[in-house]
């Protein structure tokens, strides 16, 4: 804006603090709820701890197993994203560099399955992965396997979409003079292309481990004891009688640590991604 | 001179094998060069096969059996049971239908609040945090933390401050504020649509920031530089260049946003658990209750069918709408 006058400043000023106050009032729950003994979150609600307490976050170990649910979502997460990023890169790197017969169907395809509203797929997916298991023995339902495999597909399409964007602002005399050194295709897409393209490649990966680490409907369903994710272990913190708050809150503050620390750590590539994105 | 024939003779030699290459060898790549997209594509597909089109196939085949507990194990031998299921599911004056058709209105309208809501606030913040002051990188990463929190740890926190006894809102609404007589429950009763629309704006707004944001950034410094030299308010500016070139990013934004929020689940699943309340039974998790608790797969999935139809046809129209009005602009 140019030259705004007193009034419009002092607005902007109030809407942004009534705005920052909104946003980060769950997050001064969940951190001053954490450090609290268990009397003060079952009582009216105080916003300073009558005793600062760090018990809470040894106890959330303990309550439920909630090492196990960590590890299950790391390494769901974690493998759903290191394969959603390749297979992206993959067909992203098709679709940016090549023209061949059906792009556009399989780019619209893929895009318009992001619309469709997850319940549609989880009766059928649950019906299959159970006949799958019982047909030919591979367990997919109550599997980490089934659980990888579904969350990289969510992140797929959005990804391929954003990968390509990228890789098109990567100027096609970089594969030119690669093909003339000798490279072949791949060889061009390891050694020229996923060097110059990492922003991209990081956004994507950032995009795809929020996805598969906040999922909960699948997660809820095609998950059993043994493989519970972070999603849905939070929820055993209610028992039949109580809910121990205090231990909710400060499980919530360590399962979001590692989403948000990356985020924000990252945050200036996924706006990028998502700019060369929004902008085409 | 010597040094430049040199040269070209070198260059000669090595590029003479590649001139002279095996026709076979030309032929593999010109094959190579067709087959290598599919073959890069093929991943992809296999994936987007397995978890999206074949289920989405079988989702709409099991809406036309009678697919009940008994054939969850194997549910090719269930009966067929024509347009049954969606002849329940459309028969409003039956318990069925009246539920269902009780439960689109409610996601209608709270989609059209949230989505309303989300991209006011997003286009406002992201309007106030365009020019540079300090501390303004700070404020943008505040305002994307909703986004980045994992849904359920976000949630759980809402339904904490929701509590009646021990939460936060009523701490401030009641104690502090005393502007209620009694402390109203937010996640029981028709309170808790509001307590829903909350979490939901808290949730989306962030997005609609962070596109209007990257958005505002294309607009060139000079035209409000222009508008403001023939005496154009800030507000002016903000209705004549800020908004008309925000044109292209909210056409997608907002049917983005449309989608996400209609088809929510994690949302209410997370605030209310397995049971949501009447005022805030959003669609996906009255679908989701009613398959898994009477364990009517085929009942689920025609209105699963029933929502895709419902969700196509507004996509189809706004696309077409808005196509035609960007097409009569130009």
């Amino acid at each position: 804006m140019i030259n705004p006058p007193a009034s419009f400043r002092w607005l902007r000023r109030v809407v942004l603090l009534v705005l920052a106050v909104f946003t980060l009032t769950p997050v001064a729950v969940m951190l001053s709820s954490s450090l609290k003994p268990l009397r003060d979150v079952q009582g009216p609600w105080r916003w300073i701890p009558s005793e600062l307490t760090f018990r809470p976050y040894v106890d959330i170990w303990k309550t439920v197993p909630l090492a196990k649910y960590f590890t299950n979502s790391l390494i769901v997460a974690g493998s759903a994203t290191a394969l959603s990023v390749l297979i992206a890169l993959l067909a992203g790197y098709a679709v940016s560099r090549y023209r061949f017969r059906g792009k556009k169907i399989f780019t619209i395809t893929v895009l318009s399955t992001q619309m469709f509203p997850g319940i549609l797929f989880l009766l059928p997916l649950f019906l299959i992965f159970v006949n799958i298991g019982n047909s030919t023995g591979i367990a997919l339902y109550g599997s980490r396997g089934g659980l990888i495999l579904t969350y990289l597909t969510f992140s797929l399409p959005f990804s391929i979409w954003m990968l390509a964007g990228y890789l098109d602002s990567i100027p096609r005399d970089l594969d030119e003079a690669a093909a003339v050194d000798g490279c072949g295709p791949i060889r061009t897409l390891v050694q020229i292309i996923v060097p110059a393209a990492l922003p991209g490649i990081i956004a994507v990966a950032v995009y795809a481990f929020m996805t598969a680490w906040g999922e909960v409907l699948f997660a809820s369903v095609m998950t059993n004891d043994q493989t519970r994710t972070l999603a849905v272990g939070l929820q055993g913190y209610a028992t039949q009688t109580d809910v121990y708050w205090n231990q909710v809150m400060a499980a919530s503050l360590v399962v979001s640590l590692p989403v948000v620390a990356g985020f924000l750590l990252l945050q200036r590539y996924l706006v990028a991604g998502l700019t060369a994105g929004a902008v085409k | 001179m010597s040094e430049k024939v040199i040269d070209r003779q070198t260059v000669g030699k090595e590029a003479a094998p590649k001139g002279a290459a095996p026709a076979r060898r030309r032929l593999r790549d010109k094959f190579g060069r067709s087959a290598l997209p599919y073959l890069l594509l093929l991943p992809a597909l296999l994936a987007e096969l397995l978890i999206h089109l074949v289920p989405m196939v079988t989702g709409i085949v099991m809406a036309f059996k009678q697919l009940t507990q008994f054939f969850i194990r194997d549910w090719g031998s269930a009966p067929w049971s024509g347009f049954d299921n969606f002849k329940v599911a459309l028969e409003f004056n039956a318990p069925v239908g009246k539920a269902l058709l009780h439960s689109f209105w409610v996601t209608c309208g709270f989609t059209v609040l949230s989505v309303g809501l989300s991209w006011l606030i997003g286009v406002t913040a992201s309007i106030f945090t365009q020019d540079a002051f300090r501390g303004r990188g700070l404020l943008r990463a505040a305002f994307m933390l909703p986004y980045a929190l994992p849904v359920f740890a976000a949630v759980i926190t809402w339904s904490f401050m929701f509590q009646r006894d021990t939460g936060l809102i009523n701490h401030v609404l009641h104690d502090q504020l005393h502007l209620t007589s009694d402390k109203p429950f937010w996640l029981i009763g028709d309170n808790s649509f509001w307590a829903l629309l909350t979490v939901s704006v808290w949730k989306s707004w962030p997005f609609a920031f962070l596109t209007l944001t990257a958005g505002l950034q294309n607009i060139p410094r000079e035209l409000y530089e222009a508008a403001a030299l023939d005496g154009a308010g800030v507000w002016q500016q903000i209705r004549r260049i800020t908004l008309p070139s925000l044109r292209p990013v909210n056409l997608v934004l907002v049917l983005v946003l449309f989608l996400w929020t209609f088809n929510d689940f994690n949302t209410p699943f997370v605030l209310f658990g397995k049971s949501a309340p009447q005022a805030a039974d959003l669609i996906s998790i009255h679908i989701y209750q009613s398959s898994f608790i009477t364990w009517n797969f085929g009942q689920g999935s025609a209105m699963s069918v029933l929502l895709l139809l419902f969700l196509l046809l507004v996509t189809a129209v706004y696309l077409f709408a808005t196509n035609r009005r960007r097409g009569e602009a130009e």
